[in-house]
């Protein structure tokens, strides 16, 4: 379990690191959290000839809520995303999802950039953003983009993200709604059997003026189920609503075999989760 | 691939280590500085044998180039409490029977530290998700829970403030 | 002095002796970061070995190119079979009769097969090496089905072997068979079962998995060219064993190696065998001169070193139809994986299986073990478990629920009505063991007392009645599991390992200030021997435990013992330091009648002294009586305080237990919870309630583990499918309940201080119970048994084959 060997860099700024990243070109990796790449790293799986480590990007580290929009940097760990009171108010299941990845130690280096760039379909981050609408914004040697999040994602672990761009930076709209994050689980420290990420605002007159639905580890991208979160705004959650809307969303996974269990077994659990985190949401809302 | 000059404050010493880029920090603490309290139980992030705290985090030594720790304060269990005058972690371990064949030990009380740190009125149920990163082989963690949770009330104690 | 003196019972409890929950002496260095583990010695100039591996389960090893790694700076050899065999060391024999590959010798057999030893400066460079060494393989059919072993187009495994028709434990009938294991009587038990009232049938699998101690195996071999002397420090739960093993594998003599088992990290049997890496580092060591360090990493213990159970038993149990169990016979398929390397005693290739009779007066049983090559990993090792104990437990547990169910009985009732009476002890069983005592009606009744059973009973049917009628999704399982463990082995006219006696021993010395130091034959992994082995010492000599080393593991200081596993350790080495303490005991009472000037018939012992009968003002203590063996001449005695003792027990005991589990299980998401577990274990004389207290959590959390996910599973190619922590299930603080424990005493008979060992004994009884938690969730639905592990998308499967997900 060594990893192979590397030349380390460690840029102090945004403009830094870029400019690295387009000299290295496909040698180099930028390293957030490392608490994928170290490990993928070990298995030699992955043999980058150059770390790009985004620790000292000061810019890169911070949360602020204004204008009714949050912006996360890149390198904010999720165990500063549970701590912020600000974000909390701003998007409060935010947190609670955060406090469903790995373990303590893992939160506390682990990072929302890395979680949600490096497109492995069993990280949480990705279905959250693209439940909340999430923006990203990619810096690289022809300037800056911003990608949704709802469109970032490819395949597995490929993404919009060009080889030569960073991920700086996660904005999205602020919502006091309804919400909650449902994850099977074998243990803490696994990934998502299958896990839901809902977000309902009730309007005064009790119907459902608002609502987004994903789906994390149910396919090999992060799943936006737009028409089920349609189905909800339009049908209501009287029970027939919601087990259409669930139908709806069951429509778009593509759950694989493995150790969790087979693909028949994830796509009962999911719609039991699915389920759960609409009940949940609406709950709340 | 040549090595780096990595200075580290260790338990609150300053120390320098040359290390590749790739050398993990739990192997410069162990094997360069002699640091062998934490260990290497799995090597993969999950079972937190090699928890130390840095910089007030608590981190899995074994996912950490020691080039990333570069001017960090890393303490580890060795930095908790000496001889002389345990931690009251380390007592309470000792008196509820918190422990088996140690192995796991420092990187549990290290991660119970900082749990304690931020959080020092845990519930029983903030105690096992605090330390749901440290995997135990031996004592069900059971009696792990009782020592944390005993040494929380212990630290709340207006006497032992110091 | 008589009017300031403390009372009899101010001075028992000044020693700190059985039945105190003294805290542990280990705990000060582990506590501090200063325990002493294998991969903690740092010697001059040690270099460091890695394994290049096999990826493929089957296949010819065509060439080894060892060049390229040869020329990366740092790596100071690459040793491979054709580099052992001069040596004659590219094979070795296994604890069980076998042989095993130490590097790949031809082919592979398995995936994480050792093919090629490198030696380099550190492990990094190491590592680099290990992926320069260039294998050439060619693959061959793969065989992971035992049951596919002897069928006309399975492949050979073992060529070596291949015409051999007659293996250690007798005929072998196919060149992938290895053993047939007969106990019992075959054709009386057939007979029962074919006159019976009723028969139950099932086909019991207890999963392969895996010991996972937190600690891997290693070890470090320093070869002293100068003296002639080979240290080598390792994770080694029976040092002297390996000594041994050593010294006949190298043909050093065995004076000149010096085993030492440092701090171990866990060892839950994962340690009790002898590993390529061991004897790689020894050679390693004697080829450069240098000590030479090996550590494997996770994925390599998951995949290489040991694995535990992999037993499909298919029992027939036969009753009465008012529930007394006539006969039982048992028919079980052991994978071994490519080789036999277990580590039983040599007579029981299948371990102590045929204690399968478990807690019950079965008049009638017969057993057939039928040992199998596969390709997987080598072993069958005892999991926190006395030799195959575990899966005797599981297989009679699980019959009785399933005979429960054919007879339409409570399973508890019906345990009752079977289980040998106090008055029967000692008990012949049918499968040929003598149980030595027990008293099952007493713990089983307080078992189900203290849970409350009838009422969980009552509030079980309730939650079936909403179940049905829609109100909840959740199903109710009650785990009864009421085993009979035979540990302590054991009688060395029956028990050996590799010959070897299975004694253990004692070795006392008695300062002259009155303070102590005993060593031992065992090894602690984690168990507390130097807090409780000096309590046993403490009321057997007056010595407070305090003032008492406990030193075990190093084999130069050391006498000879067969280690620690399979609960043995308080059975065997106990009991030895128990009759040693009494040899003390008898030399110190002639010296303290001499110093009294009295005889030494007219003087007794009184927790810490020698006082003279009827004149309790005359005594002398044993500190005295200490001082006085060095200073005094003493006639017709000899000068000193020492003691030894060789156990050789004259039975194996025989703990027991009743444990309740009770879980919730979500038929949707599979999910289970465990919300009340129950435990009463009665392991005979309690030395130290608060170790016995946390060995019972441990190893409850284990069987947990087990019977809820943790397995080793490979895929039809022979790939391991669950080689890191990720995926082999540990469970953490959070998955983790509090357990309730409880006890009975029933002291053995036969072991000098009544103790019969506790290590094993949650797990072997706790997985049964949380495993019949499940089957019971769903016996009302028509279910009567499903496989372990019980993780979520098994569980969601049995509920989906019983219909319960169809649409309401």
């Amino acid at each position: 379990m060594i990893t192979g060997n590397f030349e380390y860099h460690q840029p102090g700024s945004i403009p830094e690191a870029v400019a690295l990243l387009s000299k290295l070109g496909d040698d180099a990796r930028v390293i957030a959290g490392g608490h994928s790449l170290i490990p993928t790293m070990k298995l030699r799986l992955a043999m980058p000839e150059h770390l790009i480590d985004l620790q000292a990007v000061k810019e890169l580290r911070k949360i602020s809520v204004s204008g009714g929009e949050v912006c996360i940097g890149a390198m904010t760990t999720q165990a500063e995303l549970i701590a912020s009171e600000e974000l909390h108010k701003a998007a409060p299941i935010v947190r609670e999802t955060s406090l469903q990845i790995a373990d303590p130690q893992v939160r506390y280096m682990g990072t929302l950039g890395g979680n949600v760039a490096n497109g492995d379909p069993g990280n949480d981050m990705p279905a959250l953003m693209q439940c909340l609408d999430a923006s990203f914004t990619l810096s690289g040697p022809d300037g800056e983009r911003t990608v949704n999040a709802r469109e970032f994602y490819e395949a597995a672990y490929f993404t919009a993200r060009d080889d030569l761009e960073i991920l700086t930076e996660i904005r999205f709209p602020a919502y006091s709604g309804g919400y909650a994050y449902e994850k099977q689980k074998r243990k803490i420290g696994d990934y998502a059997t299958a896990a839901a990420a809902v977000l309902l605002t009730k309007g005064a007159d009790g119907s459902c003026e608002q609502a987004s639905i994903a789906l994390t580890n149910l396919s090999d991208t992060p799943l936006f189920c737009e028409e089920a979160s349609r189905q909800l705004v339009s049908d209501g959650l009287d029970s027939a609503s919601v087990n259409s809307a669930v139908a709806s969303a069951m429509g778009q996974i593509d759950p694989v075999d493995d150790n969790r269990g087979p693909a028949e077994f994830k796509r009962h659990a999911a719609a039991i989760i699915l389920r759960r985190a609409i009940q949940q949401a609406w709950a709340r809302a | 691939m040549s090595k780096q000059t990595i200075n580290l404050n260790v338990n609150g010493q300053s120390v320098t280590a040359e290390a590749e880029p790739r050398e993990l920090l739990i192997h410069v603490l162990r094997e360069q500085l002699e640091i062998t309290g934490p260990h290497i139980g799995c090597e993969t992030t999950h079972c937190g044998a090699c928890t130390v705290d840095m910089d007030g985090m608590s981190v899995k030594s074994c996912t950490v180039f020691a080039v990333q720790a570069q001017g960090k304060e890393i303490t580890t269990i060795e930095g908790l409490g000496d001889p002389d005058k345990l931690h009251v972690l380390q007592e309470k371990f000792k008196e509820h029977h918190g422990l088996q064949c140690g192995f796991c030990t420092p990187g549990m009380i290290t991660r119970a530290h900082r749990l304690l740190e931020e959080n020092p009125n845990p519930t029983e149920e903030d105690v096992r998700f605090g330390i749901a990163g440290n995997l135990c082989r031996c004592t069900g963690y059971q009696n792990i829970v009782k020592s944390v949770m005993a040494a929380a009330e212990e630290l709340n104690k207006p006497e032992s403030v110091t | 002095m008589s009017a300031t003196a403390e009372s009899v019972q101010e001075r028992r409890a000044a020693l700190k002796g059985l039945g105190t929950s003294r805290k542990r002496v280990e705990d000060a260095r582990f506590t501090q970061g200063k325990g002493n583990y294998v991969d903690d010695i740092k010697l001059p100039d040690m270099l460091f070995g890695d394994f290049v591996r096999s990826q493929h389960a089957h296949a010819r090893v065509k060439s080894i190119d060892t060049s390229a790694a040869m020329e990366l700076p740092g790596v100071i050899a690459v040793l491979t079979a054709k580099d052992l065999e001069p040596l004659n060391l590219h094979w070795m024999p296994t604890l069980a009769g076998d042989k095993q590959m130490v590097l790949a010798d031809g082919k592979v057999l398995f995936q994480g097969q050792e093919i090629a030893f490198v030696i380099a400066e550190d492990r990094y460079i190491a590592a680099d090496a290990v992926d320069l060494v260039k294998v050439e393989f060619e693959e061959l059919p793969v065989l992971v089905d035992p049951f596919k072993a002897e069928l006309p187009d399975a492949p050979i495994l073992r060529e070596d072997i291949a015409d051999e028709k007659e293996g250690a434990h007798g005929a072998r009938r196919h060149p992938n068979h290895i053993f047939t294991w007969e106990q019992g009587d075959k054709a009386a038990t057939e007979t029962v079962i074919g006159e019976a009232d009723v028969v139950a049938e099932e086909m019991v699998y207890y999963h392969r998995t895996h010991p996972c101690p937190m600690e891997t195996c290693g070890s470090v071999a320093s070869m002293d060219k100068v003296n002639g002397k080979l240290t080598l420090w390792g994770t080694f739960q029976a040092p002297h064993v390996v000594r041994t093993v050593a010294s006949l594998l190298s043909g050093i003599a065995e004076h000149n190696i010096r085993v030492v088992s440092p701090d171990i990290g866990g060892g839950f049997g994962n340690k009790v065998g002898v590993y390529p890496g061991y004897v790689c580092s020894i050679v390693a060591s004697i080829v450069t001169g240098k000590p030479v360090k090996w550590v494997e990493d996770r994925m390599e213990n998951l995949s290489a070193t040991a694995f535990a159970r992999d037993y499909w038993m298919q029992g027939k149990i036969a009753a009465t139809k008012e529930g007394k169990i006539t006969g039982l016979w048992c028919h079980t398929t052991a994978d071994h994986g490519a080789f036999d390397a277990c580590a039983d005693p040599t007579k029981y290739p299948a371990g102590f299986m045929n204690i399968c009779t478990g807690s019950y007066d079965i008049p009638t049983a017969y057993l057939a073990v039928d040992g199998i090559y596969t390709n997987k990993a080598p072993g069958g090792v005892a999991y926190r478990c006395s030799f195959r104990v575990t899966e005797a437990a599981y297989f009679i547990e699980r019959m009785i629920e399933v005979l429960a169910i054919k007879l339409n009985m409570d399973a508890a009732e019906l345990r009752a009505k079977n289980f040998i009476r106090k008055d029967q002890f000692p008990y012949q069983s049918a499968l040929g063991w003598e149980y030595d005592s027990g008293d099952y009606h007493t713990a089983w009744d307080k078992a189900l007392e203290s849970v409350g059973y009838s009422k969980l009973r009552e509030e079980q049917s309730q939650r079936v009645e909403d179940f049905k009628a829609g109100k909840t999704r959740k199903l109710m399982g009650i785990g009864l599991c009421h085993f009979t463990e035979i540990v302590g082995a054991g009688p060395v006219k029956n028990c050996d390992i590799l010959g070897m006696g299975m004694f253990d021993s004692c070795e006392i010395r008695i300062h002259p200030t009155g303070s102590a130091l005993a060593r031992l034959g065992t090894i602690s992994q984690g168990q507390g021997h130097a807090t409780t082995f000096a309590q046993i010492l403490a009321t057997e000599i007056g010595i407070s435990a305090d003032d008492i080393t406990i030193e075990e593991g190093d084999t130069d200081t050391a006498p000879y013992g067969l280690g620690t596993y399979g609960s043995r350790s308080t059975p065997v080495a106990g009991a030895a330091t128990a009759m040693a303490g009494r040899k003390i005991r008898a030399k110190a009472q002639m010296i303290a009648a001499y110093l009294l000037e009295v005889h030494d018939n007219d003087i007794e012992w009184e927790v810490d002294r020698f006082v003279v009968k009827g004149a309790p003002e005359k005594f002398k203590t044993m500190k005295e009586i200490a001082y006085a063996s060095y200073n005094q001449a003493i006639p017709g005695v000899e000068p000193g305080l020492e003691a030894v003792s060789y156990y050789d027990p004259p039975n194996m005991t025989y703990p027991f237990g009743a444990y309740v589990c009770v879980m919730d299980v979500d038929v949707d998401t599979g999910v289970s919870d465990i919300r009340q577990f129950y435990a009463l274990d009665d392991c005979g004389t309690r030395i130290n309630p608060m170790i016995i207290e946390g060995q019972v959590h441990g190893g409850l959390t284990e069987a947990l583990a087990i019977a809820l996910g943790q397995e080793i599973a490979y895929d039809e190619l022979g790939n391991v499918k669950t080689g890191t922590l990720m995926d082999f299930f540990i469970p953490t603080s959070w998955e983790t309940p509090n357990y309730q424990t409880d006890f009975t005493e029933t002291p053995s008979p036969h072991h000098p201080i009544g103790a019969k060992g506790v290590g094993e004994s949650p797990n072997v009884g706790g997985v049964p119970a949380f495993s019949n938690a499940i089957n019971d969730a769903f016996r009302a639905f028509g279910l009567t048994h499903t496989h372990m592990p019980h993780d979520h998308w098994r569980i969601w499967k049995t509920a989906n084959e019983l219909g319960l997900h169809a649409e309401s």
